[in-house]
């Protein structure tokens, strides 16, 4: 007995080491991760005065501005029988996820510069947290779907069930795309001015304000290179019923998930070891 | 089972540092220009266009080794720069070294610095939890060890306040009281026990010695060589990323203590007309040489202030010394003249009563003024600065403020009112 308890304990630093082992450490520091989550849910909202009401204010104020520009005045259509608020809303919410998690995950690992140069645990537990973090704000801005949906007397179809799947490929891209950015702002500041201003693009270059059938016809596999773009029409599908599931969008974004998470964590994990050395 | 605890063999690390500029975090714009200038410029040169980037390499940590063995007590010390951080984060797995190896038998734990992963917007409660996550212990561990945590710290009133308005005393009781209950087997300490007041400092001593006895081994890096002698059974010498001596506590620091004063003398020049007839040659603080490490004095007792100064032909000369606190001059004294013409060596002895001071870091200014104030003058500013610890408390609170202490002499009559 005591003899496997020294033999767990024996660590060896060498170059190149710390890799192998690596997913067994993560799984050992679970803990970790759901307590750095925790500190930041917490802190977010400490010195706010309305606190993590914040997280339904949000997306309510975006839904009511962008039902205004594109419902009331451009007059696009809604592609079904739903209001277009519902529209908008189920477009914000993945959005708003995606936009949070991914600038907050690329500053997480200088935010968290006094952990990196004082203690080891496998780095990708830093972007996770802030991932798992902004998991929480989604979901209470899920649940302002309930009274939306009340409010306009729409029944959600029994596609909802799905809604899972692509909320799991939405917490996976947006993962994939803060661990990638977090990395790089180490060691190239730029993507951190870069990145706000892709944000605002990315609002209109994905289907939050209109649905993505008012895309031309010749550009549409062009739209669709756009991860966003299935996962977002996925949201729809599940909340909403009644536009057609398009294979080719949510084919792509599935694929442009799986490459980008593998890149990005690839990416993470050559340059992690150096982070204590950059920051 | 082997005996040591933490065996390092031939540990090397280097740094890229690229002309004249660190290679840290730069701008994409930086590096895509610098690549295209060299790119065209080797292009010019009809050298090869993609050839490696011209780099200076700086070597941390060359080729070090040694072993401390289960239970043991090693110390580190050196110059700063000498290596001493960057083998403390080896050890501690923060980063990686570029050859050899570390074999660590036990649970580590490391202690960089105080307050680890502490968030000031939490309270001291929360802090706990963080921070033993932090630090690698479960929640479970932490719940059982929570009122000990607490208690060591003397923090029980003040768990629910955020730790952005503590004091500076109670960040650190809290920041060590959650290391010292770590259940591990080797202890990496950075410096901690410098921080805090004496009584807290005695406290953290006594914790060390008693996860020493525990069977606990501890690799201590320290400029505070009392501290050294005192609890290592063994000492190494880093000098510019190598190993310049391993041995017994007192020989090693010794032969560090030496070759700082071999490095220092007239290192420190003097403004004024008289600045370059005067070489400072050594200033000791209760026997302590605050120019090459951090001297902490007690003031209970008397403070001994004392300066060497080699100087050319002067007349009547007075040694002039200068305290500075926060950059305010607390007080300025003066040695007495001595005879007509002073050349030569000399030593100037400064007391300061005990108790005077109060707890801080005072910077020291020496000067010299010749003929009464008349003649020409020397001075320099920063010349080394000591600290004074936290080791005395007044009976009453509102009398322990203020910048230095001064017991008044006092004397009352009570006065009858007819």
């Amino acid at each position: 007995m005591t003899s496997t308890m020294e033999k767990t304990h024996r660590i060896l630093i060498a170059p190149g080491l710390s890799s192998r082992n690596y997913w067994w450490d993560l799984y050992r520091c679970r803990e970790l991760l759901w307590v750095l989550s925790w500190r930041d849910i917490k802190v977010r909202y400490k010195q706010t005065a309305i606190g993590i009401l914040w997280s339904l204010l949000r997306p309510l104020l975006t839904m009511s501005i962008l039902t205004l520009v594109f419902g009331y005045f451009i007059k696009l259509p809604a592609a079904g029988n739903h209001p277009y608020h519902l529209l908008v809303l189920s477009g914000i919410l993945p959005w708003q996820f995606f936009a949070s998690t991914t600038s907050e995950g690329s500053n997480s690992l200088l935010d968290n510069q006094n952990l990196v140069t004082k203690v080891y645990f496998p780095r990708l537990i830093i972007p996770l947290s802030t991932c798992l973090a902004s998991l929480a704000d989604f979901t209470v801005a899920l649940l302002l779907l309930l009274p939306m949906m009340a409010y306009f007397d729409f029944m959600p179809s029994w596609q909802i069930v799905f809604l899972p799947v692509f909320a799991l490929l939405l917490l996976l891209l947006s993962f994939a795309c803060g661990a990638w950015l977090t990395a790089l702002n180490v060691k190239y500041r730029d993507f951190r001015y870069a990145l706000p201003f892709v944000i605002q693009i990315g609002l209109y270059l994905s289907p939050v304000g209109y649905s993505a059938g008012i895309v031309p016809a010749h550009l549409q596999s062009w739209y669709a290179l756009n991860p966003m773009v299935g996962i977002i029409e996925g949201f729809r599908w599940c909340l909403l019923g009644n536009s057609q599931l398009n294979a080719v969008q949510l084919l792509t974004s599935a694929a442009a998930t799986v490459l980008l998470l593998f890149c990005g964590i690839r990416y993470f994990r050559q340059t992690e070891r150096y982070f204590a050395d950059l920051i | 089972m082997e005996d040591y605890a933490i065996k390092v063999e031939n540990l090397h690390k280097s740094y890229q540092v690229s002309q004249g500029r660190s290679a840290r975090y730069s701008a994409l714009r930086d590096v895509l220009t610098e690549r295209a200038r060299l790119f065209f410029s080797r292009l010019a040169a009809r050298q090869h266009p993609f050839a490696a980037l011209q780099q200076e390499t700086f070597h941390a940590l060359r080729d070090v080794s040694f072993e401390v063995k289960h239970g043991e007590v090693t110390g580190i010390i050196g110059r700063n720069g000498a290596g001493k951080s960057t083998l403390l984060k080896i050890l501690s797995r923060i980063t990686e070294p570029d050859r050899g190896q570390v074999v660590l038998n036990g649970r580590v734990a490391s202690l960089l610095e105080v307050g680890t992963g502490f968030h000031p917007e939490l309270t001291g409660r929360e802090n706990i939890y963080l921070s033993g996550a932090i630090l690698g212990m479960r929640r479970r561990e932490i719940r059982q060890r929570f009122d000990d945590i607490a208690e060591f710290a003397g923090i029980e009133r003040h768990l629910d306040k955020p730790v952005k308005r503590y004091s500076t005393g109670m960040y650190v009781r809290l920041g060590f009281a959650v290391a010292a209950h770590l259940e591990t087997d080797i202890l990496l300490i950075d410096e901690v026990l410098a921080v805090g007041d004496a009584e807290f400092q005695r406290k953290c001593l006594e914790k060390v010695k008693l996860l020493i006895t525990s069977g606990k081994s501890v690799l201590l890096v320290s400029h505070n060589l009392g501290v050294i002698n005192s609890f290592c059974d063994q000492c190494i010498l880093l000098e510019q990323g190598s190993v310049q001596a391993v041995g017994k506590p007192e020989k090693v620091t010794a032969s560090y203590i030496k070759s700082l004063e071999a490095g220092h003398s007239g290192s420190i020049e003097f403004k004024g007309p008289l600045g370059n007839k005067v070489n400072l040659l050594e200033v000791l603080v209760n026997h302590m040489n605050p120019l090459a490490n951090m001297a902490l004095v007690s003031p209970l007792s008397a403070i001994e202030i004392k300066v060497k100064l080699n100087i050319g032909n002067t007349n009547r000369l007075r040694v002039t010394l200068s305290l500075f606190c926060d950059g305010i001059r607390i007080f300025t004294t003066h040695d007495h003249p001595g005879e007509n013409t002073t050349t030569g060596t000399i030593l100037s002895c400064f007391l300061i009563p005990a108790k005077v001071l109060r707890p801080a870091t005072y910077f020291m200014a020496v000067g010299g003024l010749e003929n009464d104030g008349l003649g020409e003058w020397f001075w320099r500013q920063d010349v080394c600065s000591f600290t004074v610890l936290e080791e005395w408390a007044e009976d009453f609170e509102a009398i322990n403020q203020g910048l230095i202490n001064i017991q008044a002499r006092t004397n009352r009559s009570q006065i009858h009112d007819s």
